[in-house]
Order: C-alpha cells, then structure tokens, then sequence
C-alpha cells in the first residue's frame, strides 16, 4: 500500500517544479504581466497537466512500440481510449468543417459558432439515428434469430483459441444469436423505446405544466402539490417498485411488460416536464404580450398555442435532450438489473449484465473483454453525445440574454 | 429568530406530511396488485389451508386502510412487516414468525447499515473534491482546466453507473490489481479491510456524484461572483483572496450546501446499480433482489426507506439554506 | 509631469459580443485636476460606465482595453501590476455603484463593510474607522448615525443605503471617486437628499469626482466640468455653465432643446360633458393588503390626463382597475356613461376594443416569435375581421400612421428593432383595435430623451387626428408638464390633488404635490443650492448642519 506516498510525493515534486518554473519565467521574461501576475495555483495546475500529457504520450508511444504480448494487453484499452478520443475528434472537425461549407447561410453560421464537443454530438447522434432506422440492413442476422448449427455461448473477440469464431465477432449468446446483430438492433430497440418514452413524457407534462401555468388557480395548486408527492421518491426505486407490481399484471392482462414500463418511466418523468414547463410558462405569462392578448378577449388555445408556445420551444428542446439522457439512462439501469426491456427483444442495458464477466478477461485477452464494455460504451457514448450538444445550445441561449 | 423558526417548523411539517402521503402513494400501489399476496407468496399450487394461514397471517381479510395504519404504525415503531421469501433469505434474517416468514426489518437493518457506509465512504471524497474543483473552474472559467473540467463532468454525468464502474474495475482491479472488484462485505470486518472493498464502489459513486456537484457549485459560484457587491469588493483593492473568504463564500454557503444536499439524495439512487454490479450487500441490492422475486413486504419497505432519506437530505438544504440567509436570520 | 489627477489619453475599449470583439470607446481623452468633479453624460449605450471604470484601470468580464493610456497620480494603471492596483483602489480611488443595494454584501452590516477599506490598506485601525464612519454617517445626514451601521443592507431603505455607499467611498479620505448613476434608481424626493450630502461631502474633503449619469438636470447640480458622450465618442467638454448656455455641437443643443417640447394648453371641459373613462370610488387590494383607497377620476375626450406618484403609489394598479385585470373591490369604472363589467373576462369585445393599454417595457411588450406584421394585424383582423391583402394594407396604413416605412419593417423581429421602434409597434398595435381610450403605462421611462420626445410627440399627433384620450401614467414631472392636460397626484394609493394640469403647477399646493415638484431637478445650476436654502432650516436633517 504505498501508491499513495508515492502521490503524495508526486505532488510535492509538483509544487517545486511550479514554483521553479514561474520565478524562471519571471526573470527569464524580464517580469511580464502573464508571469507577474500568475497565481501559484495556476503555475500548479500548468506543470501538472503539462507532466500528465508527458506520461500519456510516452506511455502510448511505449505501447504502440511494444511488442511484449502483456505491455499490449495491458495498454489495449489504454490505446483504445487514446485512438478514439483522436479519432472522434478528428470526425467531429470534418464534420464541422463540411458543415461551414454546405448548407443554408443560416446552418452555416451556426456550425461557425459551434464548438467541436457540439459538432461531435451532432455527428454522433446522427449516426445513432442511422443505426437504428436501417438496423435490419445493418445487422448480419436478425436480432432473434437461433442461428441453425451456431454453437451458443460463443466468446467474443473472435479468437478461436479464445473459444471465438471469427463470423460472430462479438460471439453468440446462451440461445446461439449473434450478439453483433443483437448490438445494433439494440440501437433500435434501447434507443427507439427510449424516444418514444420521452415524447409521451412531454406530451403528459408539457400538456399540463402549461396549462397550470396559464389557468392557475386550483388546478396549478392541485397539480403541482401532487407533482411535488411524486418527485419525493426517487425516480428510479419509483419506477422499480411499480415495474414489480406491472411484472404481476402484464401476463395477467397479456400486455408485453416493456409497454408497462413505458408508461411508467413516461409518467415518472413527466413530473420532471411538468415542472420545466410550468416554470416556462409561467415566465412568458407574465410578459406584457400575454397580458395584453388577454385583454384583447383571445382565447386559451390561442394563448397556449399561438403566444406562449412558439417562445417555449428554446428551452424544451434543451429539456427533452435532458429527459431522453435520463430515460435513456433509467431504462438501460433497468434492463441492466433484469426489469427493464424484456427478451427477446435485444437490448444494451441486458446485454451488459449478460456479457459482464467477460470482463476478467482484460488482462489476458482484451477483446474479449471489451464485449460488455461495448454495449455499455455506446449507451454512454449517445447520452454523452446528446448532453454535449444540449449544453451548448444552454450555453448559446444564456449568451444571448446578456 | 422567532420568524426563521416558524419557516422551518413549517418546512419540517410539510416535509412530514411529504412522508405520509409517499407511504400512502406507496402502500395504494402495492396494494393494486391483482389476485392476493397469499397466492402470490405461495403459487398456483399451493393448498387452500396454506393460503387460509397465510392471508390470516399478514392480516389480509381486513379492509386495506386499517391494514395501512397498521403497516404505518408498525415502521414508525421499526417493525416492517414479514418478508415473503423463505429459505433464500433465512440466512440475513432475524427472529422467524409463526409461518415461516422472516422479519423485513431484521433483514433490512444490516444491508442499510452497509449502505450507510457507502454512502459515509462516498461522500467524504467527494463533497471535498466536488466543491473544491467546482470553486476552481468557476474562478478559472473559460479556461483549458474549465474546459476540460467541463468535458469530463459532462461525460461522467451522462454515462451510465455500470459503464463507469466496469471501467473502474477494468483499469483498478483487472488490468493493474489495486483493489478487489467484489465487495463482500460481512459483519466483525476489520474497518481497513472493509473500507478497501467499499472504495472501488465508492468510486464509481464518487464520479458520478463529484461531476454534478461540481457543476452545481460551479454554476452557483459564477452566478455569485457576477453580483455587484463582488465587483465593488474588488474595487475596494481587496486581494482576490480576501474577496473569495469574505465576500463570496458567506454567500455561496446557502447555494452549495443545497447542491451537497440534493447530491447526496442523488446517491440514494445511484447506489442501487453500483451495488448490483460489485455485489455490494447493501439495500440496493437487495431491493433489486425483491423486486425480481416479488416480495413486495420487502419492496414496500425499501421505497419508503429510500423516499425517507430522500426526503430528509432534501428537507436538510432547504432548512440549511433559510438558516444561512442573512435576510431571514436579520429579520428587518 | 503634470499635476493632474488623472490623464486619460486617446483611450479605446472593446466589449466581447458573439464572438467579437466590438468598439465601445473609440478614442477619448480626459483630465481631471485634483478637487475638480466631472460630469459624464450620455444616453445608454454611450459607454459612459465602462469610461468611468477605465479611469480606475478596471474593466469588467468581456471588456478590455486596446489602446490608449490612463495615468491616475503618475502611476500609468494599465502597465501597473495587480497589487499596484489594489494598493491605489478603495484607498485613492474610491466606486460608487448605482443600485447600493445589490452593491453592499447581504452578509455583512453596513459598517463590517465600511471598516473593511480603511483597515486592509492600513490607513487606520478598526476602531478609528468605525468611529469615523459614524461621523461620515452623521455628516451624511443618516438618521442614527451611531446605530444604522451596526444594521445588515436590506434592513436599510435605498436611499440611506445610496449614502452608506458614499460614507464606504469616503472611508479612506480617497482623491478620486467615480459616482455610477448614484441617485437613477431612486424616486425624485429622495435623490434630492443623497444629491445634496453628496454635492456637501465631495466639497468639504475636496474630493476630485466623476459623476456618470444621464440626467442632465442633475448633473448641472453636481459637475463643475461636463463631457458630453455619444456611441462611445466624446460630443463636447466645457464648463458646466458654458455648456448649459452655449453648447456648441448639434447633439448637445437637440438634448437641451428636448426639455422645451410642450402641447398648447386646451380648454378646460364643460361641466356636463359625459367623460369617457370615469372612475368612481375605486378600492383595489392585493390578496388582503389594500392598495388603493378611494380613487376618483375622470378622463373627457381628446384630454390626456396624466397619473403622476412615486414608486408604490398605486398609479399603475389604478390602469389594471380601469382594464379589467386586478377588478376593484369597491366602486365603479364607467365608459361613456355605462358602467364596465369589473372583470375583463366578462366585458364584450367591443368594451374591450374602446381601451387600449401601451406599455413601459417594449421588450416585454411584444412577442419575440411574431413579425411586425403579426403583431399588428392581430387586432385588425380579430377586432375587424379584415384579411388577406385588406388586412395587409391596414397594417401598412397604421405603420405609415407611426411613421416606420411598412415595406422595410412588417417582415421584421421585434429584436432587430431598437427601442424607441419597439415602442411605436406598441402604440400601432393599440391603435389597430380603433380604441378610444388608450392606458400609457410609463411609455417613455425606458427611452432615451431624445427618442422618448419622439414618442411623445407621436402620442400628440395621433391624439390631435384620431381624437383619443389617455391616460398617461408617469412618475416624471417633466414629461408631465409636456404632455398633460389634467393632472392626478397620487401616493400610498390615494389621490392627493388633481385638476388642470396650470393650476397644478401653480402654487398654492398640497404639501406632497409641492414636495414632488420642487424636487424636480432643473438645468439651473444653482437650482439646488437655492432649494436647500429654501428648504434647508425646516425639511432636511438640521441637527447635522447645526453641529459643523
């Protein structure tokens, strides 16, 4: 246990070397305001990125010259990251790139403002979008389909001295299907029921959220008080413990268990709408414009439609990228504990629980290992992706009101 | 004072009656279950006499609302009722009852005390780390650190738990073997051992928790250093730390200690998938466990602890922040 | 070199905005001699705050500085480093900020923030700067000058806050103070008070001053020098009385001549005319607090009858009362002899359409989301039922009407207006419905003088042609004296006095009226000099003036 001397004497070294380097820098550039006025902090934070990027490059650089099968294993994922950090990135500037060159005047000067974690969203959400209208051209075999003569429980990596086979790269499951095609029609299926969740979702919450706002008076109190009930129990044991009651009735009723848990997740998470919507709402209310519709005798759904709508539709947008992360999240984190989508639907959230041993793996044979990891990577990957573009176009709404 | 303790008496009153009516949302849904628990309990097979003594047992031929005053009654004074699963669990559980059913507090107390210390684990790296990198981005904004700062938070938040903690495993427990990836805790545990199986667990918590705390402390700082009395503490000559000790940090107070709070109700959530994956004998788990064998005494059981908790570090921010508001502490 | 206080040479300052980097000051020069007090006017926009922070070497996020010197006391601040800085600031430079109530730390009393200058640049103990803030306290004529430090900010009113600021700049005896639109938030008989303890204070230490503001009745009070700035170029400098005399540039000369627009007197109404708006023994209230009390007026057709009060008097509850929004919960509003439905949702359309409101706030006026001609042709086609190329031609007729080219604009956002255009869209809008009686709600405060002259001008016209009645609601006196016929005084929800607007501006008046119109700045530069002479024995604070 003596990792962490050697941080703490790391960061001692650290500290030396910042305080060095800012007094040389000091004399050395005969007393310039960046140098003068330069916090020991800042010098701290400068000297310690500058060694962590030190110990990245030559680590990769030690790895990708390497030829010793354990240095390789070892730093597989290592590289991975690195490669594919480079590679995203280098996609994510084309694509920007392309898009400050083709396009309407308005799109273009929208990618010149763009910053490259928004165009990597876009570019990343697209592809998703892709995935998952042509998974059935995309996917080599259908998601539940029993290959004929396919061994089950094939490993993935496609090693065949691992127990792989190079046709099912990802291997097969328990039944014999080809966990590849079941990871992309996993874009159509987690990704799919996820969206349409979210819609109903804002359909029930927006719905409401903007008429408390507009009529007030009881239905505002009776609403919002049993919203407040309902976000004070956590969304995702809510949504268990109704899942378990639903598992009761779906064979009862023979509605497949996944609509159940549409609705739940939808209703759930439209407390979380409810509440945007009715804030929005209740901030264009007040304007004058609404006031003086009043009193020009409008009606409500001119009101709601033609008036406070058309100045909501900012922040809902941001919102529902926000909402679908989150059911995105809470359906995967339920099919990863067993009661989310159920089989034979293909899914990323079960397929991470299924392949997850596969992880011990890493050490020796690193892809076989990255099998779960791969699932789980491209939730996060989308969620990521959806995040950076929705905080950009925060970013982009807070800058205009300044 | 007597103004500032009037809120929050009214704050504590609304927190209760939050309580109530949670349990009474909860104790309706359970009770919405088609058919009867004593099928449930015991499957389609069982003889009419088994059913008879079961339904007798959890009271089932009384009307619900008693049965809900009872159940009520019964977890103010910690008795939770009876669990329906018999053999799997006889070994967490405490005291047996009559028919065989094992008693949900006794199965719930040790797995809480657990996660408690989870949770405790947790929350001591990263309330520091996440309030104190927070403060840094904001002071700093717009620069290299805020923006890589900026670019991790933003994918720690969105990744889900178990990809996180399978990368944690991959990194600190496969590929270099610091800690274990299991976390089979058990009673009598030297507190060293204990808290080397809980880290990789607290971990993952911890990055997901610090990236939303210090986000929320980021924004509220940079919020606060854009009033007019920052400024005009500057333009007093005031050194930068003087400013931040004096001028800002009495005001941030009531912001972050609300942006602690609702984290650390966040975790309550979080833990149920970390504990899953390291297998962790929490709560979490075995309300996980519950739910996928329908023993829904226990599941009851469980959301009302977890929206308790919830509820409580909610009410906390709130009566933290009235109480660090000087307007409502300096009544005029 | 010289022994000037501050020299400020060809000085050029950027603001970011989208991604750019934009010229807010392009090239301006100012000095200062020690003891001298400057005025620095302009209309928003003008750059006059970020010149005033510049002259401290300061600038706030996203402005910088791109060329030019400032030089405070020999000492060049933009090349001084960061502790050389705070070495001079709070101590030689002192900043006082407009709103002293966002400006003072919530979290800490008055004088905790009062002692902090003195003693963190060693000028004195903490005991001696408490001791010396009371007497600032008491010279500033704060009431309790012993206790009212030892109070937390929001426990004091805006006023004495605004002097509790200045006594903070004071602290350390600085030679410079930069004085932000100081009194802009305050109402009229309140600014009077901070006016003159600061004009005292500034004089007694010999203190060299910048007054920023855009008010030039004040700053002729308080400048002995002005500078005139226009779109971040300076206009003109000279001494104030030359300049109040003599401008010699077009722009100074159209914001001097903008306090001369004034509406032919009207006759008075007979007796038996049947008003068109009548307000009969209105009482309004909030949930359970009372708001208004009694309220009679009426309002003949053609007139303009301007609501005048202080801020919380009750003068735009009154507008709500008469349209419907917040309904009366004693009395009666009559329109042309009929008495209205209280409610607004239980009026017809028609009663609705005779009363048309325009707003203060065109920004919020105005759906962001809707052309210009959306805007307008609502009302034309709900009221009049016209559409297609009917309605289009209406819309371009009423743009015509506000004197805006309908070709260049009925495309347009509101956005990519500017404000004085924004609130002609609104006085379109309420014109579209044909109404008889229109509700101007602090039309012109948002505005610039010179715009908001056009905006009154514009009301006159329209008046003159179309015949209609307003009500004009306003807590400024002078845009009272240009525009009404009729005047109501009102404060704490009553109404004090009303009749022709000439007998109200001549004496003899109510107290409050009397004090709300000799508060009033004027161009005179010994206006208030004179008023504190006038006043001085009986109204403001003797006991301080007794004990100096």
């Amino acid at each position: 246990m003596s990792w962490w001397m050697w941080i703490i004497a790391a960061l001692v070294v650290i500290a030396v070397v910042a305080y060095a380097v800012r007094w040389v820098g000091q004399k050395a550039t005969g007393n310039t305001p960046f140098f003068r006025d330069m916090p020991f902090g800042v010098a701290y934070g400068y000297v310690a990125g500058v060694l962590l990027l030190y110990w990245i490059v030559t680590t990769y650089i030690g790895a990708k010259l390497s030829d010793d099968p354990i240095v390789l294993n070892k730093y597989f994922f290592f590289v991975v990251v690195i490669e594919g950090l480079i590679v995203f990135a280098a996609a994510a500037w084309v694509f920007r790139f392309l898009g400050r060159l083709v396009g309407t005047v308005g799109t273009r000067k929208l990618f010149r403002s763009m910053p490259l974690t928004a165009s990597f969203g876009i570019l990343t959400i697209l592809i998703y979008a892709f995935a998952a209208i042509f998974a059935g051209w995309l996917a080599p075999y259908g998601q539940e389909a029993i290959l004929q003569g396919v061994a089950a429980n094939i490993v993935p990596g496609g090693n065949p001295a691992m127990g792989g086979n190079p046709d099912y790269p990802l291997g097969t499951d328990q039944l014999g299907r080809d966990m590849l095609s079941r990871l992309i029609y996993g874009a159509q299926n987690t990704v799919g029921i996820a969206f349409a969740t979210t819609c109903l979702a804002f359909f029930i919450g927006g719905t409401l959220g903007f008429l408390a706002a507009t009529l007030g008076g009881w239905l505002d109190q009776l609403l919002s008080r049993a919203v407040d009930v309902l976000m004070a129990i956590p969304s995702l044991i809510f949504a268990l413990l109704l899942m378990t009651i639903a598992s009761v009735w779906a064979p009862q009723l023979g509605i497949p268990l996944t609509v159940f848990m549409v609705i739940i997740i939808a209703v759930i998470d439209s407390t979380r709408v409810y509440r945007l919507a009715r804030a929005v709402g209740l901030n264009i209310v007040v304007m004058d414009y609404i006031e003086a519709a009043k009193l020009r005798g409008e009606g409500l759904s001119y009101l709601i439609f033609k008036e406070i709508l058309p100045n909501a539709y900012a922040p809902l947008l941001a919102e529902f990228g926000l909402r679908f992360c989150f059911v995105f999240l809470t359906i995967a984190s339920l099919s990863f504990l067993g009661v989310g989508i159920q089989p034979p639907l293909a899914d990323w959230g079960t397929m991470v629980r299924d392949l997850s041993q596969f992880i011990n793996f890493a050490a020796f044979a690193p892809s076989v290992a990255s099998a779960p990891l791969l699932a789980a990577g491209a939730i996060a990957l989308l969620t990521v992706a959806v995040n950076f573009v929705v905080d950009w176009m925060l970013q982009k709404s807070s800058g205009l009101k300044e | 004072m007597g103004a500032i303790a009037k809120i929050i008496l009214q704050r504590l009153g609304l927190g209760l009656l939050t309580l109530l009516i949670v349990s009474i949302v909860i104790f309706t849904a359970v009770n919405m279950l088609p058919g009867d628990f004593a099928q449930l309990i015991l499957g389609q097979g069982a003889t009419p006499e088994a059913i008879a003594s079961i339904r007798e047992d959890l009271g089932l031929d009384r009307s619900p609302i008693v049965r809900y005053f009872e159940w009520l009654g019964g977890a103010v004074r910690g008795d939770l009722g009876s669990s329906f699963a018999q053999a799997n669990f006889a070994s967490f559980a405490g005291a047996d009852t009559g028919s065989g059913l094992s008693s949900v507090a006794g199965q719930i107390a040790p797995r809480f005390a657990n996660t408690m210390f989870l949770a405790g684990v947790t929350a001591c790296i990263a309330v520091p780390l996440a309030v104190g990198l927070g403060i840094l981005a904001a002071l700093y904004r717009n620069s290299i650190f805020d923006r890589i700062a900026n670019i991790f938070t933003l994918s720690s938040i969105s990744s889900p738990e178990f990809f996180l903690a399978y990368i944690l495993i991959l990194f600190l427990a496969v590929l270099n073997p610091i800690l274990p990836s299991l976390s089979n805790i058990y009673d009598g545990m030297a507190f060293s051992e204990r808290l080397e199986k809980t880290l990789l667990p607290a971990l993952t918590l911890t990055l997901v928790v610090t990236a939303h705390m210090m986000r929320m402390t980021r924004a509220a700082i940079i919020n606060l250093l854009a009033s007019p009395y920052i400024e005009m503490a500057r333009l007093k000559g005031l050194s930068p730390m003087r400013v931040i000790v004096k001028h800002a940090l009495p005001n941030a107070l009531a912001p972050i200690i609300n942006v602690i709070a609702l984290n650390l109700a966040f975790l309550v959530t979080g833990v149920v998938v970390v504990e899953v994956v390291f297998v962790y004998p929490g709560i979490g788990q075995l309300f996980v466990d519950s739910v996928k064998i329908r023993d829904i005494p226990v599941v009851q059981a469980c959301c009302l602890i977890f929206a308790a908790v919830y509820i409580l570090l909610n009410l906390t921010a709130d009566i933290l922040s009235i109480i660090s508001n000087p307007r409502l502490r300096h009544p005029k | 070199m010289t022994d000037k206080l501050v020299t400020i040479r060809d000085i050029k300052i950027e603001g970011r905005s989208d991604e750019t980097w934009n010229p807010i000051i392009n090239g301006i020069d100012l000095e200062l001699e020690r003891g001298e007090v400057l005025g620095l006017i302009g209309e928003s926009g003008a750059g006059k705050s970020t010149l005033g922070l510049a002259a401290m070497g300061f600038c706030r996020d996203g402005v910088r500085i791109s060329g030019g010197s400032v030089e405070f006391d020999g000492i060049d601040l933009l090349t001084a480093s960061a502790s050389q800085k705070r070495e001079l600031l709070g101590k030689q430079i002192a900043y006082v900020a407009q709103s002293a109530a966002a400006s003072f730390n919530p979290a800490h009393k008055l004088m905790d923030q009062h002692t902090e200058a003195p003693t963190q640049h060693g000028v004195s103990g903490r005991a001696d700067s408490i001791a010396d803030g009371i007497e600032l306290y008491e010279k500033l004529r704060l009431p309790n000058p012993d206790q009212i430090g030892f109070r937390y900010p929001h426990q004091v009113s805006g006023g004495q806050l605004q002097r509790a600021m200045t006594a903070m700049a004071m602290s350390c005896r600085p030679d410079l103070i930069i004085f932000d639109e100081p009194t802009t938030a305050l109402d009229v008989t309140t600014q009077i008070e901070v006016l003159a303890s600061i004009r005292e204070i500034v004089e007694e230490y010999n203190t060299a001053a910048i007054y920023i503001t855009h008010d030039l009745a004040v700053v002729a009070q308080m400048a002995d020098r002005i500078k005139v700035l226009l779109k971040g170029d300076e206009v003109e400098t000279a001494d104030t009385r030359t300049m109040l005399s003599a401008p010699t540039q077009d722009y100074t000369k159209s914001l001097w001549a903008v306090r001369s627009f004034a509406r032919p007197v009207k006759a008075a109404v007979s007796a038996d005319a049947t008003p068109i708006v009548s307000v009969k023994g209105v009482d309004a209230a909030y949930g359970t607090t009372k708001v208004l009390h009694d309220i009679s007026f009426d309002i003949h057709e053609g007139r303009t009858v301007a609501v005048v009060g202080e801020s919380g008097s009750g003068k735009s509850t009154a507008a709500r009362c008469i349209t419907g929004l917040l309904p009366p919960t004693k009395g009666v509003i009559e329109f042309d002899g009929q008495a209205l439905p209280l409610d607004y949702r239980k009026r017809d359309k028609d009663q609705l359409r005779q009363a048309q409101m325009i707003y203060q706030m065109a920004d919020t006026a105005l759906n962001p989301r809707k052309t210009i001609g959306e805007i307008i042709g609502r009302p034309v086609q709900f009221y009049g039922g016209l559409t297609g190329s009917k309605k289009r031609a209406r819309v371009e007729e009423l743009l015509n009407e506000i004197e805006l080219e309908p070709k260049q604009y009925i495309d347009r956002l509101p956005s990519e207006l500017s404000g004085g255009q924004k609130q002609r869209i609104g006085i379109a809008r309420a014109l579209a419905a044909e109404p008889k009686f229109i509700i101007c709600d602090e039309v012109t405060s948002a505005l610039d003088q010179l715009v908001a002259e056009g905006i009154l001008r514009l009301l006159a016209r329209l008046q003159d042609e179309l015949g209609l009645s307003y009500m004009f609601i306003t807590h400024d006196l002078a845009t009272v004296k240009a525009i009404a016929d009729e005047v109501v005084v009102m404060k704490d929800g009553v109404v004090v006095e009303q009749g022709e607007k000439n007998e109200m501006f001549q004496p003899p008046h109510h107290p409050y009226t009397d004090l709300l119109l000799s508060s009033v700045p004027e161009m005179d530069p010994d206006w208030l000099t004179n008023l504190l002479k006038e006043r001085g024995v009986d109204n403001i604070g003797d006991a301080a003036v007794g004990k100096m």
